[in-house]
């Protein structure tokens, strides 16, 4: 009779929740779109404390620039392209529950060893498109298992903890590329290496131009190929290898892994191997199709922005390519929106909405009356 | 005041499932109130409404008779009704005592710990609960942690203490110890709720037993006037066979051979010394033995989980200690492990990707590289169908399935391919009567098809029901290997007595 009373005193509904048991095919997308709208709501105010009167209409000239035309959408997938890479990355190492926090330093040595191919030279100036972007591909993708292999070697032999090897080694990376861009290849004392021959380049529809004029300005590279098929290949190795099977049942439950006899030395190594070298990958790409030399600011700190990304998209390849898309209209609008500051908090507030709209997947809400 | 707890027409729900239906629950003061039924039969949630974690839909709870409403366990502990729960909430490193005062509000900032070890060094004396309070908690057994647990309940005050299937854990002697507890505290004006699933512990430690069946009260009994074959009737609602028909066979040449196997600890003690072992084809050898003295050790060192100081196991010619667990496996040595979340299953995949743990390597799941969806859902759902897996799909993850779900699945995939040796490790614990009975069936039929089965247990009835031989351990050593008509000598073996030397020498000897 008394908890009759109690809750009459109060508030004429109360909320529950209870965590759900199955999750509905339409309910994640739902939810990411439902959090993204709300989260643009909520900016409108911070824009007119910021002295924007009409936000509405900012927004939609911010689409409008970016999605107006094919220039806007192509400068969004140049954007995506690392963080695809970067993100499946990410995605492969933690499905085994190796917190791989060193995919800024795999994209820099990534970037080094594709450089090296050029600047050393190990293959001729001379040589065609077709010899140098495979050798530098695989050498990207070989700097990057490199500085995968050491912490996951520490990791799997000596159970040295992976985040502080990895952080540690992206410091290492960086100092790395500058002692040789401020010295060895620095061009007449510049802090950036001489333009790679155009061999070297990957290749942008801009530079067909002259025979398809729809083409130009739009800056997209062979590099933004790279992201899907990687994407592709991933998935394959994660859910339907055998291998891929034993990254995850290490990842869930590594108890389990060395219940059902899987190598977890090898494994541990393997993993943060692939995920180095396709952070490597992303650091070829990058500067094989945007930057076209080595030089210092070539990542942003795509690295880190990999991790948010393999998170948000739940480790799931496909979905890392529509984040990381999510996430390169993200900065380019935030350039449309000028201040540096303002756009910055903007995409806080969208990250934010995404990543507590988590909630209603794992949690039915229930507002009933008392 | 006539009871200590009274629950009226309690009533909870959740998605899909009714855990308790209209059920009443009286508890008297001084009395130990059992409540049984099966896994699932909504013990659980019973108490979880009285101890505050749940709040019933519907229905009444009176604290020595004054109506109450308890939200949180606070609510309840300030009422005086504690819970220990089966699944014991401890910070490793931190001290008996410190665990105990963790989240009250005396001390408040300096922690004065000599005053407070005192104080529960002298409750610990009121109750016959020993434990050192400047221990930590890692230094101790599971049986002195569930101590542990109740300390922490009796210093906030409690004197109704509802224990969620206590004995879960607890080696048959620290079984006794926990029952002369249990029966000081009543003695002393505390009443005890017991939950349990297990008969004979219910009929030796209760006053009287309230029986569930799927959320529903069937049956309020007086422990003296009922016996164990009514309640089981009750519990599962059909007649149960306390022992499975077991057929004389003759066994055939040793398949696990264990020859003077010495190993440590995780802690680098040792465990085990000198084990000389062998199970032959068509026969169950069971280890009885109090927990902890070595048979973790064994099956770890058997399954290649664990190396080896010195000694050899052999699967019929192949060697497999200190090598790996893929080796053992290769051997056809099949695992039902101890802990069949932490180790036997991948608790977030699915009920495919866990039945396929043993055989993704091996065709037809295997191809190439990858692994065939087809093949390997097709050799799922003939598992899932052979030995009746409840789950409303292959998708299901392994973590929404019951205890007995769970280990049914682990047994289809260990004995889908006939192993050669089967090695068990406390198959039956935490299963209620029903399942219990199909595990004991399954490791029968596997020996009857010629498999030799190693079974760790710690239930000395199972063992002797299953059993062609039982060996006894001891401090990491067998004190004698004896067949069911010296089944008296056990006890004193695991104690520490040795039997008839003769013995264990001529079975060390045997295949070597």
């Amino acid at each position: 009779m008394q908890a009759e009373s109690v809750k009459r005193r109060g508030i004429p509904v109360r909320i529950f929740t209870e965590p759900r048991i199955d999750v509905p095919k339409w309910l994640p997308i739902t939810v990411s779109v439902g959090a993204i709208v709300l989260a643009l709501l909520a900016s409108t105010l911070v824009l007119r404390f910021a002295g924007e009167s009409h936000p509405f209409r900012a927004y939609s000239s911010i689409a409008k620039e970016l999605f107006g035309s094919w220039g806007g959408i192509s400068d969004i997938l140049v954007q995506a392209t690392p963080l695809i890479l970067v993100g499946l990355a990410c995605s492969v190492a933690f499905s085994m529950r190796l917190w791989n926090i060193g995919a800024e330093g795999q994209f820099f040595i990534g970037a080094f060893a594709a450089s090296a191919i050029v600047l050393t030279p190990i293959v001729p100036p001379d040589a065609p498109r077709w010899v140098f972007l495979p050798v530098m591909l695989l050498a990207g993708f070989i700097g990057g298992a490199l500085w995968g292999f050491v912490p996951g070697f520490l990791k799997a032999k000596f159970n040295i903890n992976e985040v502080i090897t990895t952080l540690m080694l992206n410091y290492i990376a960086v100092e790395w590329n500058n002692y040789f861009i401020f010295g060895v290849w620095s061009e007449g004392g510049f802090q950036m290496s001489p333009r790679f021959p155009k061999a070297a380049w990957l290749p942008r529809l801009a530079d067909y131009a002259r025979e398809i004029p729809q083409f130009s300005g739009i800056t997209i590279h062979l590099g933004l190929l790279i992201g899907p098929i990687a994407a592709i290949i991933v998935w394959y190795i994660i859910y339907r290898s055998r291998w891929g099977y034993e990254i995850r049942l290490a990842g869930d439950n590594p108890k389990a892994a060395r219940y059902a006899g899987t190598p977890i030395v090898r494994n541990i190594i393997l993993a943060m191997m692939l995920s180095g070298g396709l952070a490597g990958i992303a650091g070829m790409a990058q500067i094989g199709g945007v930057v076209r030399r080595l030089q210092g600011s070539i990542s942003p700190g795509y690295g880190f922005t990999g991790i948010i990304i393999a998170w948000l998209a739940k480790l799931n390849p496909f979905v890392v390519i529509i984040v990381s898309i999510l996430f390169g209209t993200l900065t380019l609008a935030g350039r449309e929106i000028g201040r540096a500051g303002l756009s910055m908090l903007i995409q806080g507030i969208i990250l934010f909405a995404l990543i507590a709209s988590e909630f209603l997947l794992r949690y039915r809400v229930r507002i009933e009356r008392v | 005041m006539k009871f200590a707890v009274e629950m009226r027409g309690i009533t909870k729900r959740f998605p899909g499932v009714i855990a308790n239906d209209q059920v009443d629950f009286d508890l008297r003061p001084g009395e130990i109130h059992a409540l049984l039924g099966e896994n699932g039969a909504g013990k659980s949630t019973l108490m979880n409404v009285l101890a505050g974690l749940y709040q019933a839909e519907d229905g009444e709870i009176y604290i020595h008779d004054r109506p109450v409403t308890l939200k949180t366990p606070r609510d309840a502990i300030d009422n005086g009704v504690g819970m220990v729960h089966q699944h014991f909430m401890l910070v490793p490193s931190l001290s008996v005592t410190e665990n105990i005062l963790l989240g009250l509000d005396q001390p408040s900032f300096f922690l004065r710990l000599p005053e407070y070890h005192q104080q529960i060094a002298l409750l610990e004396e009121r109750f016959g609960l020993k434990v050192a309070p400047e221990a930590k908690i890692w230094q101790l057994s599971v049986g002195e942690q569930q101590r542990v647990e109740i300390l922490k309940m009796l210093y906030r005050g409690a004197d109704v203490l509802i224990m969620d299937e206590p004995t879960a854990v607890l080696a048959p002697s620290e079984v006794d110890e926990l029952f002369d507890t249990l029966r000081s505290m009543t003695e002393q004006g505390k009443s005890i709720i017991f939950i349990s699933h297990k008969l004979h512990e219910v009929m030796t430690i209760s006053d009287r037993i309230t029986v569930l069946r799927k959320g529903k009260k069937v049956g309020e009994l007086v422990t003296k006037e009922t016996s164990r074959g009514e309640l089981a009737e009750s519990m599962v609602g059909r007649r149960v066979l306390f022992s499975v028909a077991k057929s004389i066979k003759e066994h055939g040449a040793a398949k696990l051979m264990i020859n003077d196997v010495h190993a440590v600890n995780d802690r680098g003690v040792k465990a085990l010394n000198g084990v000389s072992l062998n199970v032959h084809e068509g026969e169950i050898v069971g280890i009885a033995g109090v927990a902890g003295n070595g048979q973790s050790e064994l099956a770890e060192v058997i399954t290649g989980l664990r190396s080896c100081i010195s000694g050899t196991v052999q699967v019929d010619e192949c060697q497999i200690s200190n090598r790996s667990p893929k080796c053992a496996i290769d051997a056809q040595l099949a695992h039902i492990p101890m802990d069949r979340t932490g180790v036997g299953t991948a608790p977030s995949m699915n009920i495919t990707d866990n039945l396929i743990m043993k055989s993704y390597r091996s065709k037809p799941v295997s191809k190439g590289w990858s692994i065939d969806q087809r093949e390997s859902v097709k050799f799922a759902q003939q598992l899932k169908d052979d030995y009746q897996i409840i789950a409303p799909s292959l998708d299901t993850h392994v973590r929404l399935l019951s205890g007995g779900n769970l280990q049914r699945l682990i047994l289809a995939r260990e004995t889908t391919s006939d192993p050669q040796v089967l090695l068990a490790v406390h198959p039956t614990r935490g299963l209620d009567v029903g399942a219990i009975e199909g595990v004991h069936r399954l490791l029968l039929e596997q020996r009857d098809a010629g498999a030799a089965i190693l079974l760790v247990s710690e239930e000395l009835d199972e063992l002797l029901s299953l059993c062609d031989r039982v060996a006894v351990i001891y401090e990491g050593e067998i004190m004698g290997i004896v067949d069911e008509s010296e089944a008296d000598q056990i006890g004193l073996m695991m104690t520490g007595q040795r039997y008839p030397l003769e013995d264990i020498f001529s079975e060390g000897l045997d295949a070597s």
